[in-house]
C-alpha cells in the first residue's frame, strides 16, 4: 500500500483511515485527542464516535466537535448493539485491553469490520533487547518502561493470526510497517513495528 | 407580588395540557432574551433553568440584585456566546418568578395554593415548547440545562425530538432516585409542618409564609449541592465569631452559620409552595417510565448531538446516571459525548468557575 495522503496524520492513523470507506459509520476505540475522528469526518465523510478513558483528552474531542464517550472499553462496549458501525477501529490499544481476546469479539460484534493494529513484540528490536540485553525492551514501538507501561498484554504479528484463527474471525486484509513503510507478510513477525488488520465474522 | 419580574411575558393562547390530565387555562412564561435572533431563527440557545433558578441567567435578579446565575458562562465572548447566539431562558410553570405557579392569581381571583396542578418536568417543557411556537422558533441550535435544567433538556430531546439539534446536559439524571425523592420530602415535610404555611393558604397581606419551613427545606437541599470534600475544606470545624463552644445552640460552628444564612436568604426570593410543586415534578421524574420503561426507546431515531457532563464529587446526581443516559442513546446509535470532570465542589460544580466546563460546552455548542 503506498500512501499518497496522510490527512495531516500520524502514519499508522493515516494508514487506517485510507482503509476506512468514505460515508462510513466509525466507531474509534481509544480515541485519543480525536485526529483520526476529524480526518475521517473531514475527508472521507464517516459518521465518527469516540470511546476515550482520558477525560483530559475527551475534553479535547468534544471541543473540537466530535461525539466522545468518556469511558472503559473493557467494561462500556458491551453497551452497543450488535453491529452498530461498519467499523470499530482499536489503533495501538490491543495489548493494553484487560482481555484483548474478549475485545477482538466485542470489536467484530459492534462493527461489522473491525480495524486493529499493534506494535510487534516480535520486531527484531525487541528481540534483541530482550535477548542481548537480558531487560524488558524499550524501544520506538513501546517506549515506556516495564513498570509504567499500559502494555500489559504484549503480542506478536503471530500471537493475533492464531487468535484471529482460534475466535474465527476472518481476516479480509493485512498490513505490516517497518519505519512507517508497508513490509511483506513474509518477514512480518521479526520485520514489522507493528501490524494492522481489517477483521469480520 | 405587584413588581414586574420579568422583561418579557408569553401568555400561551391554548390551555396547556398537563400530565395529570388536568390543565392550565392563560398560563403566562416569563422569559428572558440575551442577543439576537437570527433573521432564519436558527441561532437560538434555550438554557433551562434549576429547581430555584430563574429566568435571569446572564442579567442581575430583580430582587436580590446579584448577577445572573449563570453569568460566568452566558454573555458576549463567553463560552455560551451572545455574539453569535441568542440565548432564551425562561421561568418554569410552577416557579414564582413570573410564570405562572401556585402564587398565581386563579380564575376565581385567589391565588391558586395547593389547588394549583400537580406538575411534571414534561409539563414545564411543553410550556416551554408553547413559548418556542410562540416565538416561531422551530429549531433551537441547542438545549442546555443543569440538574433540573437537563432534565427539561432530556425531556425535551425524548418528546420533541425535533425542536433542538444539540442537547447539552450537565449534572443531571434521567430519573430520581429513592435518594433524590428522600431529600425532598424531608424538605416538604418541613415547608409543610411550619403552621405558617396553613395548608398553602398564606398569600395574604403580611407576606409572610412558612418561612422557617422553607429555610429548613432550603438548608437540606444545599447540602446535597456541596460535596464533603467542599464543606471540610471551606468550613471545616471552624467556630463562627467566638473562640469557644457556646454549649448552647446558637450558630456556633462556621458551617451553621453558613447554611441559617444560605435558608433565610432564599426565603427571601422564593415561594414555598412552589418549591413543594417543583420538588413533585422532579421526583415524578423518570423518562425510561414515561417510554414504557425503556430509557433508549425515548431516544430512539433521535438525529439531535447530545452532550453530558458529570462531576466526580456530585453525589446528588453522580457520574452514574449520566453513565446511565450515555448508555441508552450508545443504544440508539445516537451522537453522544460524555465526560466527567473533576471539581471538589459537588453538584453545584456546574455553577462555578471551571475552565475544561467552559472548553467543553463552547466546543460541543460551536462544533
Amino acid at each position: 500500500m503506498t500512501p499518497p495522503t496522510t490527512f495531516g496524520l500520524r502514519a499508522d492513523l493515516a494508514a487506517i483511515a485510507q482503509v476506512v470507506k468514505s460515508r462510513s459509520r466509525v466507531l474509534d476505540v481509544g480515541c485519543g485527542n480525536g485526529d483520526l475522528m476529524e480526518a475521517l469526518e473531514m475527508h472521507k465523510m464517516c459518521e465518527a464516535r469516540g470511546i476515550e478513558i482520558a477525560p483530559e483528552l475527551v475534553e479535547k474531542c468534544v471541543a473540537r466537535g466530535l461525539s466522545v464517550v468518556q469511558s472503559n472499553a473493557d467494561r462500556d462496549l458491551a453497551n452497543y448493539p450488535d453491529k452498530a458501525f461498519d467499523y470499530t477501529i482499536l489503533s495501538q490499544t490491543l495489548q493494553t485491553a484487560d482481555r484483548p481476546d474478549q475485545m477482538l469479539d466485542e470489536m467484530l460484534r459492534v462493527g461489522k469490520r473491525a480495524i486493529i493494529s499493534f506494535p510487534n513484540f516480535a520486531h527484531w528490536r525487541t528481540r534483541t533487547a530482550l535477548f542481548f540485553g537480558g531487560r524488558m525492551p524499550v524501544t520506538r514501538a513501546l517506549p515506556v518502561s516495564w513498570y509504567e507501561t499500559r502494555n500489559i498484554h504484549h503480542v506478536t504479528v503471530e500471537d493475533f493470526l492464531t487468535l484471529a484463527k482460534n475466535k474465527r474471525a476472518r481476516i479480509e486484509r493485512a498490513w505490516y510497517f517497518a519505519d512507517d513503510a508497508p513490509i511483506s507478510r513474509l518477514v512480518a513477525n521479526w520485520r514489522a513495528e507493528y501490524a494492522m488488520f481489517e477483521l469480520s465474522r | 407580588m405587584a413588581r414586574k419580574l420579568a422583561s418579557n411575558t408569553f401568555v400561551i393562547p391554548a390551555a396547556l395540557p398537563l400530565d395529570s390530565g388536568q390543565s392550565l387555562a392563560d398560563a403566562e412564561i416569563a422569559y428572558e432574551m440575551y442577543g439576537e435572533l437570527s433573521a432564519d431563527k436558527s441561532n437560538a440557545i434555550l438554557i433551562c433553568h434549576a429547581l430555584t433558578g430563574d429566568q435571569y441567567v446572564a442579567s442581575a435578579h430583580p430582587i436580590t440584585g446579584k448577577p445572573g446565575w449563570w453569568d460566568r458562562m452566558v454573555g458576549p465572548r463567553k463560552p455560551i456566546n451572545t455574539d453569535r447566539y441568542c440565548v432564551l431562558c425562561a421561568n418554569v410553570i410552577g416557579s414564582c418568578m413570573g410564570s405562572t405557579g401556585p402564587k398565581s392569581i386563579a380564575p376565581d381571583g385567589k391565588p391558586y395554593g395547593m389547588r394549583f396542578p400537580v406538575i411534571t418536568i414534561r409539563d414545564m417543557v411543553r410550556g416551554l415548547v408553547a413559548l418556542l411556537d410562540g416565538l416561531g422558533i422551530e429549531q433551537l441550535h441547542g438545549v442546555v440545562g443543569g440538574s433540573m435544567g437537563g432534565m427539561q433538556a432530556l425531556s425535551l430531546a425524548a418528546n420533541w425530538p425535533d425542536r433542538a439539534r444539540r442537547v447539552l446536559v450537565i449534572a443531571s439524571t434521567a430519573r430520581h432516585s429513592a435518594q433524590n425523592i428522600a431529600f425532598h420530602e424531608v424538605g416538604r415535610q418541613a415547608i409543610m409542618a411550619d403552621p405558617a404555611w396553613a395548608d398553602g393558604d398564606y398569600y395574604g397581606d403580611d407576606g409572610n409564609g412558612p418561612e422557617a419551613g422553607l429555610a429548613v427545606a432550603r438548608m437540606a437541599a444545599h447540602i446535597t449541592y456541596l460535596s464533603e470534600e467542599g464543606l471540610t475544606e471551606k468550613f471545616g470545624r471552624r467556630l463562627q465569631d467566638r473562640d469557644s463552644k457556646s454549649f448552647g445552640f446558637d450558630a456556633d460552628f462556621q458551617v451553621e452559620s453558613y447554611l441559617r444564612y444560605q435558608g433565610s436568604g432564599f426565603t427571601q426570593r422564593f415561594d414555598a409552595n412552589s418549591y413543594l410543586y417543583i420538588t413533585r415534578a422532579m421526583d415524578y421524574f423518570d423518562i425510561a417510565e414515561e417510554q414504557g420503561g425503556k430509557l433508549a426507546d425515548a431516544f430512539a431515531g433521535t438525529s439531535a448531538r447530545f452532550c453530558l457532563v458529570s462531576f466526580d464529587t456530585d453525589w446528588l446526581y453522580p457520574t452514574a446516571e449520566s453513565r446511565h443516559v450515555v448508555h441508552a442513546l450508545n443504544a440508539t446509535s445516537a451522537k453522544v459525548s460524555f465526560v466527567e470532570l473533576s471539581a471538589n465542589a459537588g453538584h453545584d460544580s456546574f455553577l462555578l468557575p471551571h475552565d475544561q466546563l467552559d472548553r467543553v460546552v463552547e466546543g460541543f455548542l460551536n462544533g
